[in-house]
């Protein structure tokens, strides 16, 4: 037991939970509406498409990168297929939008792997550089502009509900059947990182890339394939977006890198690479999520938004950080 | 990268003096004038044409420079948008107060002195807290400086509600916006600024350390460097040439408001990559960054004279150049280094 305890005092995850209890609590008490179904509901809703984004991006920063191209291939993918059905008048199921994102996005992905496994530059300076790319298009060759009729399929996926919570007011909110999906995402993606010798040569990349190399992973080619699942499940993010708004909006999207790390960030993954859980990549999302969702049940006008969202990356990262030095200095102490 | 001595170029120059990325870039250059010469001929002669393009592109280019320096330590500075709002919204307040509408000229001189020095003053110590965050708190540069870039766009939200400040006193546009022997001010501000920033790097030790420290932090630690004040100082330019951005786009616009140039802060990476200077540190020249600057600002202008061809092309062309330029040159090295360094 006593390892276990020592074990949860040392987990990152373990002081995130514990901020979340407290920030809750205090909205709770401010409030009196935090701990109401329908409001709890709204947050796993809310949760779903930045879930999925930080799951993609939480794969990325294990191997040792950035990648802050991510809602512009969402967009892109979303807006040309939602295109191409609207106009060629698609009836049918709601399979073959799936079919087409998920291929698209493995595509743009794959745009991404390509450059990232082959280049040595920083994956950075690559995704700034194709999210310009993949912004570019959807803006200027295909002229994007609002799609405000879907496909029926697609509308009638983004209002399906897997059930309906009703608070004591009367607000009722519904837990939309998209929830699945980030759990599904989630995991397949917790499987693949821990029982799988790919999953593993993400770790061992991020560790360190010719530590990698020399134990026998094939850098290039899962660096390549990294990005290409990494595309696909930052579609399905977007895809899940623009069912749930009930239309395209194409530049909905863009902007959410940088809170999408932040909550990879504050979930307690590693900047360097090599280090990091899901858990922790899910509970920094919620706390962001509460953070966005909750200011104004207590009344913080939203323009403190980004600002607390700055503090919160600075804070998040300035105390592992500290950590990490500080852990260092010890180690040198023992190794001298 | 062995950069046994502290010559900025990896190669040694010979020739013209001039390595093969900037070659390079000197072809582009010379091919981009002499495409837009020739299909644009009329525009092309027009003064007004350069006059415009030396009021827009120091708005970028400013920021440019201090994105560079931070880059050449083997940081990078994300956050210089917000700080060059967040200083223009700042001084756009005070200048407000001091001189409503219908000030006098006297009322007028003093908003404007005390505006120009508040986002000086305000941006080298926002630059000033970015370093330290890099260098004391140990913080990887791009988290701290993307952490600083939401920060303070979050304050410059808070002090303007989010709505455009206008009704700046005219002495102020008049000033930043005026043109002295037909040459625009923000692009004199720009020509100053570059050349003391080529002095600080070429003819000062401090310079001299920068590189130092870019290319290899550990032995320029053991061979006496104080890395912490270097990194603030550096930070602490970056964040002064921010401010002067502010200036600049405030005037421009005529307005401050917090969400203007959000494109810049790719742009000014981008610029500095395609200059040559190494993402991982340790080198790069400003004459590379200035030509970068040039050929980016002369093929958006290029790119709006033809009338049919949307605005939105743009992102695609800078994206599309930053890829072939990272994918065919010599950039980068180490590709874990960048943020190894810091941590």
């Amino acid at each position: 037991m006593q390892g276990l305890l020592g074990k949860l005092l040392r987990a990152n995850e373990f002081y995130l939970f514990l901020i979340i209890v407290v920030v809750s609590l205090i909205i709770q008490a401010r409030s009196g509406q935090f701990f109401t179904p329908n409001n709890l509901v709204d947050l796993a809703n809310a949760m779903v498409v930045p879930g999925l984004f930080a799951i993609g991006a939480y794969l990325v920063i294990v191997s040792g990168g950035i990648d802050v191209s991510f809602p512009a291939l969402a967009s892109l993918a979303v807006y040309a297929v939602t295109r191409y059905l609207v106009d060629s008048g698609y009836q049918g199921s709601v399979i073959l939008p799936f079919v087409l994102v998920i291929a698209l996005g493995a595509l743009l992905g794959a745009f991404n792997g390509v450059f990232t496994s082959r280049l040595a530059v920083p994956t950075l300076i690559i995704t700034l550089g194709t999210a310009n790319v993949f912004s570019g298009i959807m803006q200027g060759a295909l002229s994007s502009v609002q799609i405000s009729q879907l496909p029926p399929s697609m509308e009638a996926f983004g209002r399906a509900s897997l059930f309906k919570a009703t608070s004591a007011t009367g607000l009722t909110s519904a837990m939309p059947v998209s929830f699945l999906l980030l759990v599904a995402v989630l995991a397949i993606v917790f499987f693949v990182m821990r029982y799988t010798m790919f999953g593993r040569g993400i770790f061992a990349l991020g560790g360190d890339e010719s530590s990698a190399v020399r134990a026998g992973f094939k850098v290039r080619r899962i660096k390549f394939w990294l990005y290409v699942i990494v595309g696909v499940i930052a579609a399905l993010g977007g895809l899940v977006r623009t069912t749930s708004m009930g239309q395209m909006h194409p530049t909905n999207l863009l902007g959410m890198e940088m809170m999408v790390i932040a909550a990879v960030v504050l979930g307690g993954t590693a900047i360097t690479g090599g280090t990091g859980s899901l858990t922790g990549v899910m509970l920094g999302t919620l706390l962001i999520v509460i953070v966005q969702n909750s200011m104004i049940l207590v009344g913080v006008p939203t323009f403190w938004q980004r600002f607390a969202l700055g503090l919160l990356i600075i804070v998040g990262t300035g105390v592992s950080a500290v950590q990490l030095t500080r852990r260092r200095k010890r180690q040198r102490l023992v190794a001298e | 990268m062995t950069t046994t001595t502290v010559t900025p170029t990896k190669k040694k120059r010979v020739g013209l003096g001039l390595d093969p990325h900037l070659q390079r870039l000197v072809f582009m250059l010379a091919a981009l004038l002499l495409l837009f010469a020739i299909m644009k001929t009329d525009s092309f002669t027009r003064v007004s044409t350069w006059q415009a393009m030396g009021v827009a592109f120091p708005e970028f280019g400013i920021m440019a420079l201090g994105v560079m320096l931070t880059m050449i330590t083997g940081g990078i500075d994300l956050s210089s948008v917000g700080i060059a709002n967040m200083t223009a919204i700042a001084s756009a307040t005070v200048m407000l107060s001091i001189a409503p509408s219908g000030a006098d000229a006297g009322q007028q001189a003093t908003a404007v002195l005390v505006g120009v020095v508040l986002s000086i003053v305000l941006g080298t110590l926002a630059g000033v807290f970015n370093g330290f965050l890099v260098s004391k708190v140990r913080i990887p540069a791009i988290l701290v400086t993307l952490g600083t870039l939401e920060l303070f766009t979050g304050i410059a939200i808070v002090i303007s509600a989010g709505k455009p400040l206008s009704g700046l006193p005219p002495a102020y546009s008049e000033l930043l916006g005026g043109k002295i022997l037909r040459i625009p001010m923000p692009l004199i501000i720009f020509v100053v600024l570059a050349l003391v920033i080529g002095f600080i790097l070429t003819k000062m030790a401090f310079g001299k350390k920068l590189y130092m420290i870019g290319s290899n932090a550990t032995a320029a630690k053991f061979s006496g460097l104080n890395s912490v004040s270097l990194l603030v100082r550096t930070y602490a330019l970056s964040g002064l040439c921010a401010g002067v951005a502010g200036l600049v786009m405030m005037a421009n616009y005529n307005s401050a408001k917090a969400d203007y140039g959000v494109a810049y802060t790719l742009l000014t990476v981008l610029i500095v990559v395609l200059g040559g200077v190494d993402p991982n540190g340790g080198s790069g020249r400003l004459i590379g960054v200035i030509m970068a600057i040039a050929i980016l600002q002369i093929l958006q202008s290029g790119l709006n004279t033809f009338p049919q061809v949307s605005n939105f092309y743009l992102p695609l062309i800078w994206g599309a150049v930053l890829l072939v330029v990272i994918s065919t040159g010599n950039v980068g090295n180490g590709f874990l280094a960048r943020f190894r360094k810091k941590g």
